[in-house]
Formats: C-alpha cells, structure tokens, sequence
C-alpha cells in the first residue's frame, strides 16, 4: 500500500554540523514528489533521512519527526531495517551487487526475508518485477549472467526492480538518471510515470525539466549562505512551482537566474 | 662531480652529456643490479640448499635414525606433521581472526577500530621465542585441566586418544600458540579487502533493509573471498615455516600420529631441524638441510599459491 | 503493476528493550556464577560459561521477540564481539607474564654481565647476547638496506611495467614467506660450502636475517616512492636535472620518512628472530665482537637456550623454578621492550615525516 509521508520541523546533522534545518511538508501517497536545488543544499540527506538511511553514517542524527501511518519512524520502538524495507530506495549511481546474477538481483531483498521461497513465487517476483522497470524484454533470456554485464541505464533499471521486488510502500530516488545517457534518462522517467500508480515516489533531481515532466509536487531546498544549513524554501504543486512560484528566490533558481 | 646548472649553454653541452649520461648509467644500473641480485639470492637459496642438501639423500640411513631406511621416509613423518600441526592452526585462527577483521572494519566504533588494529599489530610483533616461552610455560600449565578433561571424557575422538600428558606441553598446546601467531596476518589481510567493498554496495544492501550481518554477507563476504582466501594462504605459510613455537611447547617425535594431547606428538620440519642441528655430523647435516628444502618447496607452492590469489582478486576487481 | 501484498501496516515491531543486553548481562553473570560456585570451578570458567551464556541467551530471547533475522544479527555481534574480546586474552597474558615473570631479574648486574662462567644460582646476565643482537642486526641492515632500497628505486623508477620488474615484485611477494629457518639454512650450506662443517659465525646470522629482512624493505621503500607525486620529478626534469639526482635530491628525500620508518620496523621484525640463528651463529657464553669469527649468541637464542638448559633448582630453595626460567623470562622482557621501542620509533618519524597533503 502506497503510504503517505509526515515531515514535521525536521533538522538533520552529521555529528555537530546542522546540515538541514526546519522541514516541514507532506508527501502525499501515489503521487511523484520531487526536490531540486543546488548542490550541497541537503536535498540527498533529507532524502536518506526519510527511510533511515542517513543514520547509517557514524555520527549522523535528526531531529523532529518523520510521521508515516501515524507513525513515527524516529520511535524507539520502530525497527530501522523494516523501515527500509517499507521504504526502498535506487541510488545515484547503479549498484547491483557485483557477485549476483541478473536474476539473484532482483531477489536479494527477498531472499532475506523469506530464504526458500519456491522455484515459481521466486520465478514470478523476478519477471513481475522486471516487467515493472520496463527490463523484462531486455533480460530475459539472460537471467543468469552477471547484473554488472548491463548498460548503465539496464543496471539502474535493475537496481529499481530490485528495490520493487520487495514490494516497498514508498520509493525514494536520489538523482536516478545522472549517470544515464538521455535514451536511458526516457526510459526511468517513463517507468516512475507508470510506477505511480502502485508508489509513493519521491525524486531528487538536478534537472529541472525532469522534475517538471515527472513529478506532481516539488519542493525547492536552497542554502542562505555557505556553511550554513539547507532548508526547504517552497513546496507546492509542480505547475504552480513553474508557473507562479511563491518565492522570487524559486523563481530564479527555475528560470536559471541563479548563482 | 658536477653541479647541474640548470641552463647549460649549448657548447658546453656535449662534454657535459657525456658525463651526465655516464652518471645516469651507472645509477640505473645499480638500481638494476640490486633487483637483479634479490633475483639472484632467491635462486642462491635454492641452489645452496640443493648442493648441501642432495647429499643427504644417500647418506649412511643410520642418520635417518628411528630405522628409516630412505630419506623419504624419513621426511613423510615430518611433512605429515608440519601439515598437521599448521592445520590445527589455522582451524584455531581463521574465524578468530576474520570475526577480528570485521569487528575492526564493520563493527567496533570508529574510536576503537584504530587502537585495535594496533593492538593485533602489537601482537605480530611479539618475537616467536617469546610465544614459545609463553606457551611452554605458561599456557601448558593453564592447560593442563582442559587436557586432562580432554584426555578423559573425548578419547574416543582420535586427536584426543590420550593418556594426557602431565605437563600440558602437548600439539594442542603448540597449535594454540601457533594459532595466535598467525592471526595477526590473517587479520590483516581480511581486514584490508573487507575494507576495500565499494559503499555503493553497502548501501544497497542497507537499502533493502537488510541487518548489518546481512549487508556483510551480501556486499561484503562475497566480495572479499579470494583476499581471505590469500590471507588464510600466507597465515598457513607463516605456520608451516614457523619453528620456535613448536621446538619449545611440546616433545615430538616423527610419526604418523594423530593424538594431540599425548606426551609425545607428530614433529614438523622445523623442529627437526632445531632439535637436531646441534649435534649434527657433518652427514646429518646435509640430511637436516634436505628437509629444509622440502619445507621451503612445500611453503613455497602455498606462498605462491596466496599470491596468485591475491592477484586474481586484484584483477577481478579492476574489471 | 497492481496490488501491492498486504504486509503487516505497523511498523512498530516488537523490539528488544535497550536494556535488554545489561539485563542479560547481568542475569548471565548470575547463572554462570552459581553454576560456578555449586561445581566448584575457578573464576576463569565461571567468567567463561557466563559470556557463553551472554552471546547465546541475548539471541534466543531475540528469536522470540523479534524473529529470526534479528536474531541471527545480535548473535553474530555478539559473536564478533566475543571473538575481540577472546583474541585480547592471549596477548594481555603473555604481556603480563613476561612483565610478572622478567621485571625482578631485570636488574643493573643482568644488563651488564654476561654467561661467562656462570654455574649453578650464580647470576649471570645478557651483556653478551645484547652486543651479539646489535652486531649481527646491523650487518644485517647494512647489507638489506642498500640492495632492498635500490631495487625499490629500480622498480618505481626504472622498470615500470617491464617484465623483469613484474618477476621481481612477484619474488619479493614470495621472499616475504621463506620460512625463518630455511633462511638459516641457506645462510648455513652458504658459509659451510666455504669454511666447512662445524663453521658457526655471526655473519651467517647477519646473511639471514638480511634475506628475511630485504623484502620488507623493498616493499615499504617502493610504496613510498610511489606516493612521491610525479610533478615533482618532471620539475626536476624540465629543469635540465638528470635523472639519478633527481632521484637522489627530490624523489629520495621527499620519500626519506616513510623509507626509514619501513627499515626500522624492518629491523624490528627479525630482531626477534630465532631459528635462522640458532643454526648459524649457534650459542656463547661470552662476549664475542668478532662477526666473523666464532660463536655469537643472540637475545632470542639466549632465551632459547636458557628454556632448553634450566639447571637445576637451587638445594633448599624447594618449589622454586630453574634459575634459566628467571633468566628466559626476564631476557624476553628486555626483547619485548626493545622490538616495542623500534616500533614506536618507527611510528613517531612516520608521524613526523608524514607527507603533508592539504586535506
Ligand atoms: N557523510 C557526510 N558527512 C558530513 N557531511 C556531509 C556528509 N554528506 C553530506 N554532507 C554535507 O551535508 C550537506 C548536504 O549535502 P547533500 O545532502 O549531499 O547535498 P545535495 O544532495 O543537495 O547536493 C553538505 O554541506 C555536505 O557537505
Ligand atoms: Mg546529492
């Protein structure tokens, strides 16, 4: 079930460096959500924040409250692991594991959990999720070879089917397409459109007119000054984002005017 | 000598090239001729042992002593020993020292990582006569309940058939501190590849909401084979070769055996030689070098073997 | 894609309070204890069968609580952990031995005396094997340092790439696994070849320690001459250098550092060595200087030889140890401070030497 996502007053630090401030917003559940803004503002580690991700990095920690189903995910109660598995992610770069097969790819999150799922569930994860990131047809008389023996753009779409093949409520997605050609940028870009039926996808991006073409909402992270922390200047729907943006400071990062 | 101006004007420069050119020559071919003579002393080691020790294949079998009648037979007992002994431990090392690695590279927190790579440096260090001391002593003594317990309750497992020695200086004991004496290299070996897995990876794993022994058993251990495997290699080295140790923990005798807990055990090459260089005719000398040529065949085809591996690694993951 | 499995919708999985590895601590401590105390065993077997109980209980209450995958997670610390802890033991033990067992020997008379004519409780001392370890270490180092560093020289700045470059590094590669005493062995059939069987001299020990020794120092020397930044030689060059003093006056003393902190841990290496010298330089009760002339005993081989030929235990000291137990014990002592000072030194010139990148 696609869930929606709670931001409430969020400030991320690694160790004593605040490196966002003061988040609020809220991510609604079957829809794109995208960020932009220049480099270093915090977008990917407000991004990693929201599946538990950031916390990896000793020394990383948040404060304030990440609310989904009720739920905050900060609660000492709440598992860490589970929450990624509830929300998944696909990374800058591709990074399907260098020993697997195409096809054990695609099944390593699943594998942890359910080590002897039968011949045929594992058989119908894969295609299903294959076919889900438009690789299906470009695979699949190859299911045994290595996942690193794909293009770029057959890696990336791997590591998205991995990350759907454990069924997520929630994809999380840090620059999916910048170490894509453009033929392969069209492609993930036409599977999030058709992900977000089933997904609640939040997308990071660099490229403004991919925001624009995917996403229902944007929110606009910028920096007051060097050194200082990332905070969210505006979030709204796309169109009125590009349109009529309630910020100058939005309007001139979109139009180019920037820096 | 000269100075090397740096902007030599160009009549001077022929008789200067000259003797420039004369320096460069003879500087490479020092440099050159250093490579060639660690060359040279690698082959020196084998021919000397050849010529010293191809006599001791025929000599009076006498020497061979314990009614040998052949070197080889003579040896069989000492290679099996050598093997047997190292084998031990490395059973006792490997998961001490790769459980070691990954709590330095993945577990330990940031602050304690570094000093406890320096501690297990520290324990390299130790010279082995002194892990000889240590275990001849020391942890013989310590051990003597555990042996006797052994000896008592597990005899029917062969290593263990008894009767337990009185004094604790058994194989076991002496595989024990072998065991201790490799970890180090192990350690070091592990600890540097699991290191080296690409984050990426990690990260994958941990964004699939896998645990942290999951991620390393996803994106670290399969990624690390051939360099443990390397590192496993060179520990088996060190133990093969290693001497002290075993002359001075526990009383051996060349035998195919395999109870480890006895007052006697299988000897290794190493404290064969040791034990018996000193009143050594100049017969049994050649005899003595004869068998340390076959521990260095032996530990160089292991040696040779790690290294192989650690480059087929290295290749593998340049690709 | 249609829909998404039903998967429990709270994320709130029963979790193991954080309290719960003190407790079980605490509760394995007990157990083990008592177990201890009602069998009648000593401290170290309680200690043992409690942090047994610790790495297995904290997993089996996890098993119920939080399932399977946790499970295995905790236990694998736990056994990680446990591992730490249990490889700590040994080496804690021998430190504490060799101070517990050597520092009451170790005394002015010990440094300053040697074996000679040393019988029965009399006590001798180490003067001897102190001055045969220095003499033959440094030969050693006098022959392994020039051939180990040019060959470094030779393989970073001449022989890039080529084949007899590949072979050399390959056989450094292998040289660093020659067993100790076959190293010895070599030194040995070399030295009786020429002067025949029953010859014994330091230089046989000097010769195979300089084996052991070359490869490390080839291998430290060439990685910091690889950290040498190659702008630095093309200056040199484009300044009409040639190139052996380019080597000499750029590349060496920019790499100096790291070359020495190498030799000295180097040293530090096969100053404890044993094996190599028992068979070669063999076993003196006296000071010899000679390196090339008679018997020289080393520390290590002096601890050896006072392990293998105790002597007896005083007449009415009863229960008292061999007087060359004291004597191995308290030698190891003086090892183990000297191999740890050449390590420490080491560290504090690669300290000092570190090369300095604006990071
Ligand atoms: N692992 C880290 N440790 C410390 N600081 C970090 C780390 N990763 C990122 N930062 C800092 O956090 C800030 C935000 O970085 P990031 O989230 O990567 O920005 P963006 O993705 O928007 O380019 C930057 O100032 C960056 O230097
Ligand atoms: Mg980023």
């Amino acid at each position: 079930m696609a869930k929606s996502i709670d931001v409430q007053d969020l400030d991320i630090f690694y160790g004593d460096f605040k490196a966002v401030e003061g988040v609020s917003m809220t991510i609604k559940a079957k829809s794109v959500t995208a960020f932009i803004g220049p480099s270093g503002c915090g977008k990917s580690t407000f991004l990693r924040s929201l599946n538990r991700m950031h916390e990896v990095i000793p020394g990383a920690r948040v404060e304030g409250k990440v609310m989904v189903d009720g739920m905050s995910l900060y609660d000492p109660i709440v598992d860490p692991v589970e929450v990624r598995r509830r929300i998944g992610m696909v990374f800058q770069r591709p990074n399907p594991f260098p020993t697997m097969s195409i096809y054990e790819n695609v099944l390593a999150g699943n594998r942890l959990n359910n080590k002897r799922m039968p011949k045929s569930e594992a058989d119908d994860v894969v295609e299903k999720s294959l076919r889900g990131a438009n690789l299906w047809n470009e695979v699949k008389d190859r299911l045994g070879k290595p996942g690193m023996g794909l293009s770029g753009g057959q890696q990336q779409r791997l590591c998205i089917a991995r990350a759907i093949a454990v069924e997520p409520e929630v994809l999380l997605m840090d620059e999916p397409c910048s170490a894509l050609d453009p033929i392969s940028t069209a492609a993930v870009e036409d599977l999030i459109h058709d992900l977000k039926s089933s997904y609640t996808i939040v997308i990071v991006t660099h490229n403004m007119q991919q925001a624009a073409r995917v996403s229902d909402d944007t929110g606009f992270f910028n920096l007051k000054a060097a050194g200082k922390p990332g905070h969210l200047v505006e979030f709204n729907p796309t169109k009125q984002m590009f349109t009529n943006p309630d910020s100058p400071d939005t309007e001139a990062y979109i139009s180019g005017r920037f820096g | 000598m000269s100075t090397g101006s740096s902007l030599t004007p160009p009549p001077a420069v022929s008789a200067r090239r000259g003797r420039l050119a004369l320096g460069d020559r003879v500087f490479a071919a020092s440099a050159r001729g250093a490579g060639l003579l660690i060359l040279l002393a690698l082959a020196g080691v084998f021919v000397f042992l050849l010529i010293q020790g191809i006599p001791g294949l025929s000599v009076d079998p006498k020497e061979y002593g314990q009614g040998f009648e052949t070197f080889w037979q003579y040896v069989g007992p000492l290679l099996f020993g050598t093997i047997f002994i190292s084998l031990l431990a490395l059973i006792v090392a490997v998961p001490f020292a790769l459980a070691v690695a990954l709590f330095i590279s993945h577990y330990a927190p940031r602050r304690l990582a570094t000093p406890v790579a320096y501690v297990i440096d520290l324990l390299a260090a130790v010279p082995s006569v002194v892990f000889g001391l240590w275990g001849g002593r020391a942890l013989s003594q310590a051990l003597k309940p555990v042996i006797n317990w052994l000896g008592d309750y597990l005899n029917w497992i062969p290593l263990f058939k008894g009767p337990a020695s009185p004094n604790g200086q058994t194989a076991l004991t002496a595989a024990l501190v072998l065991g201790v004496m490799i970890l180090p290299i192990i350690t070091a070996i592990s600890r540097e590849v699991f290191a080296q897995t690409p984050r990426l990876n990690e990260e994958a794993a941990i964004g699939l909401g896998a645990t942290r022994w999951e991620v390393i058993r996803l994106a670290v251990l399969p990624y690390a084979k051939s360099g443990v495997i390397a590192g496993i290699m060179l520990g088996l080295g060190r133990a093969l070769g290693e001497t002290m140790a075993v002359t001075m923990v526990y009383s051996s005798s060349p035998k195919y055996m395999l109870n480890i807990i006895g007052d006697t055990s299988p000897q290794t090459i190493a404290a064969n030689i040791a034990n018996n260089y000193a009143e050594a005719s100049a017969d049994k000398q050649h005899v003595l070098i004869a068998a340390g040529l076959v521990l260095f065949a032996f530990t160089f085809v292991v040696n040779f073997i790690a290294r192989w591996a650690i480059g087929r690694g290295e290749r593998k993951l340049a690709r | 894609m249609n829909a998404v499995a039903v998967a429990p919708s709270t994320l709130a999985h029963p979790r193991l309070p954080r309290w719960a590895p003190l407790v079980v601590a605490v509760a394995a401590l007990a157990v083990g204890a008592l177990l201890g105390l009602i069998l009648g065993w000593g401290p170290v077997a309680i200690v043992l069968l409690s942090g047994l109980l610790y790495v297995v209980a904290l997993p089996a209450w996890s098993r119920v609580l939080e399932g399977r995958r946790a499970a295995t997670d905790r236990l694998m610390t736990n056994l990680v952990w446990g591992a730490f802890a249990v490889v700590c033991v040994p080496l804690l033990w021998l430190l504490w031995n060799v101070v517990q067992k050597g520092a009451p020997h170790v005394t002015v008379h010990f440094l300053t005396t040697s074996m000679r004519g040393v019988f029965g409780s009399m006590e001798g001392g180490i003067l001897h094997a102190i001055q045969g370890t220095v003499i033959v270490t440094l030969a050693a180092t006098v022959i392994a340092v020039p051939i180990g560093l040019m060959t470094a020289i030779y393989l970073i700045e001449y022989g890039r790439g080529s084949r007899l470059a590949k072979v050399i590094t390959f056989l450094v590669d292998v040289m660093t696994g020659i067993p100790s005493i076959v190293a010895g062995l070599f030194a040995l059939s070399l030295l009786v070849l020429f002067f025949g069987p029953a010859f014994r001299a330091g230089i046989g020990g000097a010769i195979a320690l300089a084996l052991l020794m070359t490869p490390t120092v080839v291998r430290s020397a060439e990685e910091m001459l690889r950290l040498v930044p190659s702008d630095l030689r093309e200056a040199s060059f484009a300044l009409g250098v040639p190139k052996w003093r380019t080597i000499l006056k750029v590349v060496m003393p920019t790499a100096i550092g790291g070359i020495v902190t190498g030799v000295v841990l180097a040293i530090s290496r096969v100053i404890g060595e044993t094996a190599p010298l028992l068979v070669t330089a063999g076993y003196n009760d006296s000071m010899n200087g000679n390196l090339f002339s008679g018997r020289m005993t080393t520390l290590p081989v002096y601890i050896f030889n006072q392990y293998k030929t105790p002597g007896a235990v005083p007449l009415g000291a009863h229960a008292a140890d061999p007087p060359g137990y004291a004597r191995a014990w308290a030698a190891a002592l003086v090892l183990i401070v000297i191999v740890m000072i050449l390590n420490l030194i080491a560290r504090i010139i690669g300290k000092i030497f570190a090369p300095k990148t604006g990071r």
